[in-house]
């Protein structure tokens, strides 16, 4: 246990001393809130779908904890570059505590990146309909924060440097944002792309923070929570054992 | 305490290890020797647990670090040829995180830090951070993590590569307390003949893969009829220059160097 705390730790030691990254993070969700939301918003607004803004933030919010968590988990490239995971790979801990620390450390710091994202949303205006929901809220961002670093970690086990790392930007992270509805509404959407977002993890993470925060869900918060928690254990096996095989 | 029975290890077209054999006893300094790209990290890798043998068998400590990787990674502890430090924590942060992994109770291991930043002067900046570090600072970091705890096997990977001769004597003097007082097995490798000679019982010389010569310093030079270790090593392994091919990660750590600066 001791071993999970330490590298839990050492996730949010190096977030911490990031300040500029911190800060720079902050920049692309706001783009997305202030450009997307303000500019689309009359057109929305207009197909009688009320605010836009008030829509898309909780899809901002998952966008955000998505991108931490993904890349704290490839982050695990940099260690293998710069040595220091073979220390943790050689050390008589099993190797699942090393990768279960790692992973909720990747989790918990994406976790605070959302909140700020949170506080964000505010300042530019978006009200969450109930503050009783709001836990609600923070536990579907755990659990997208959870299910995205472990299949980051799943990732950074398998490749052997950064080469493939546009690959998986282009037809990974990116997809998996688009296609999860944190832009667009799920209702009477074309059939295949209804099918391909219901695939998508994320659009049960988004939808479950929509029906924390603005009362709206599509397929109902109960379906969010156990289909999340469900890939959540799924991704979390598939990372240890993709972790559990790293040869250096 | 190692014993190692037809080792190979193949990469695609290229074999680094070919058919190696060899034994080390419990309590022996045993010195693995080559030139660049002969095949010594691959085989502490294989020992280390952190490569899979294309063929052969290994035991550590009568394990086989195949199928009881924790049981034997319990037994043995490395310093490694290439970096291997957390950059973005302190040098304190670092042993810290070491003596952890290692289970070195608390106190122990806040003394044992305070004991051994101290031996080789990095107590003054144990809460700068690593990447501050020059690179004989860095070094000689990993070393002091490397004697936080008290394994029954050493791995040494060219220990002193960028050492001054002041730490690197304070290493040697330290193999050497921890090999008698403590019985460790130590395996290490080294290009300096005259720490080979110094510190190690027997020698094993390698190239491309496999062994050509074991024995005490005396049988080297006795079999190859030379002087010095170093005549006998060059006799033994010839005087070509070798490339060693950059790796995945020696050739990421060029980018990142790219854009660190």
């Amino acid at each position: 246990m001791k071993a999970i705390y330490i590298l839990w730790l050492r996730e949010l030691k190096k977030y911490s001393r990031s300040r500029a990254q911190i800060i720079a993070s902050l920049g692309q969700p706001l783009l997305y809130l202030l450009v997307l939301g303000f500019g689309l918003g009359p057109v929305f607004q207009r197909a009688g779908n009320g605010s836009y803004l008030q829509f898309m933030a909780p899809g901002v919010i998952g966008m955000t904890v998505l991108f931490t968590s993904i890349f704290s988990g490839i982050a695990l490239l940099w260690d293998r570059q710069f040595g220091f995971l073979k220390e943790t790979l050689v050390a008589p801990v099993p190797r699942l505590q090393v990768m279960v620390g790692r992973t909720l450390g990747g989790a918990t710091v994406a976790m605070i990146q959302g909140m700020l994202i949170v506080v964000v949303c505010l300042i530019c205006g978006f009200r969450p309909v109930s503050l009783v929901m709001l836990p609600l809220g923070f536990l579907f961002m755990a659990l997208i924060a959870t299910v995205f670093a472990a299949l980051g970690t799943s990732i950074g086990s398998s490749l052997q440097d950064m080469q493939g790392f546009q690959l998986i930007m282009n037809f990974l992270v990116l997809p998996i944002f688009f296609l999860s509805g944190a832009l667009f509404p799920l209702g009477n959407l074309p059939t295949a792309l209804a099918i391909v977002t219901r695939l998508d993890p994320l659009s049960y993470g988004v939808d479950g923070l929509r029906g924390a925060l603005i009362n709206a869900s599509h397929f109902g918060v109960v379906t969010d929570l156990v289909v999340l928690s469900g890939v959540a254990v799924l991704f979390l096996c598939l990372g240890a054992w993709r972790f559990s095989k790293i040869e250096i | 305490m190692i014993r190692v029975e037809h080792l190979v290890k193949k990469f695609a077209e290229f074999t680094a290890v070919n058919d190696v054999s060899f034994e080390v006893a419990k309590g022996e300094i045993f010195a693995f020797l080559g030139p660049n790209g002969a095949g010594k990290t691959t085989t502490i890798k294989m020992l280390t647990t952190l490569l899979r043998p294309t063929g052969g068998t290994l035991s550590l400590d009568g394990l086989d670090p195949l199928t009881s990787q924790h049981e034997a990674r319990k037994r043995f502890g490395i310093v490694f040829q290439d970096p291997s430090l957390d950059q973005d924590l302190t040098a304190w942060e670092n042993m810290e995180l070491h003596g952890v992994l290692y289970h070195v109770p608390r106190k122990e291991r806040r003394e044992r830090t305070e004991t051994l930043l101290k031996l080789f002067e990095l107590w003054e900046k144990r809460d700068a951070l690593v990447k501050t570090f020059s690179g004989g600072m860095k070094r000689r970091l990993e070393i002091a993590r490397g004697f936080l705890h008290t394994p029954k096997i050493l791995f040494l990977d060219e220990p002193t590569l960028g050492l001054d001769p002041q730490s690197r004597n304070q290493l040697w003097t330290h193999v050497k307390y921890l090999n008698e007082t403590q019985s460790v097995t130590v395996f290490l490798t080294t290009h300096y003949m005259d720490e080979a000679e110094r510190v190690a019982q027997r020698i094993a010389v390698i190239d491309h893969g496999k062994i050509v010569a074991t024995g005490s310093p005396q049988e080297l030079k006795q079999q190859t009829g030379t002087e010095s270790l170093e005549e006998a090593f060059l006799k033994l392994t010839g005087t070509t220059i070798r490339d060693e091919q950059a790796g995945a990660a020696d050739q990421l750590r060029q980018i990142a160097k790219m854009w660190r600066k």
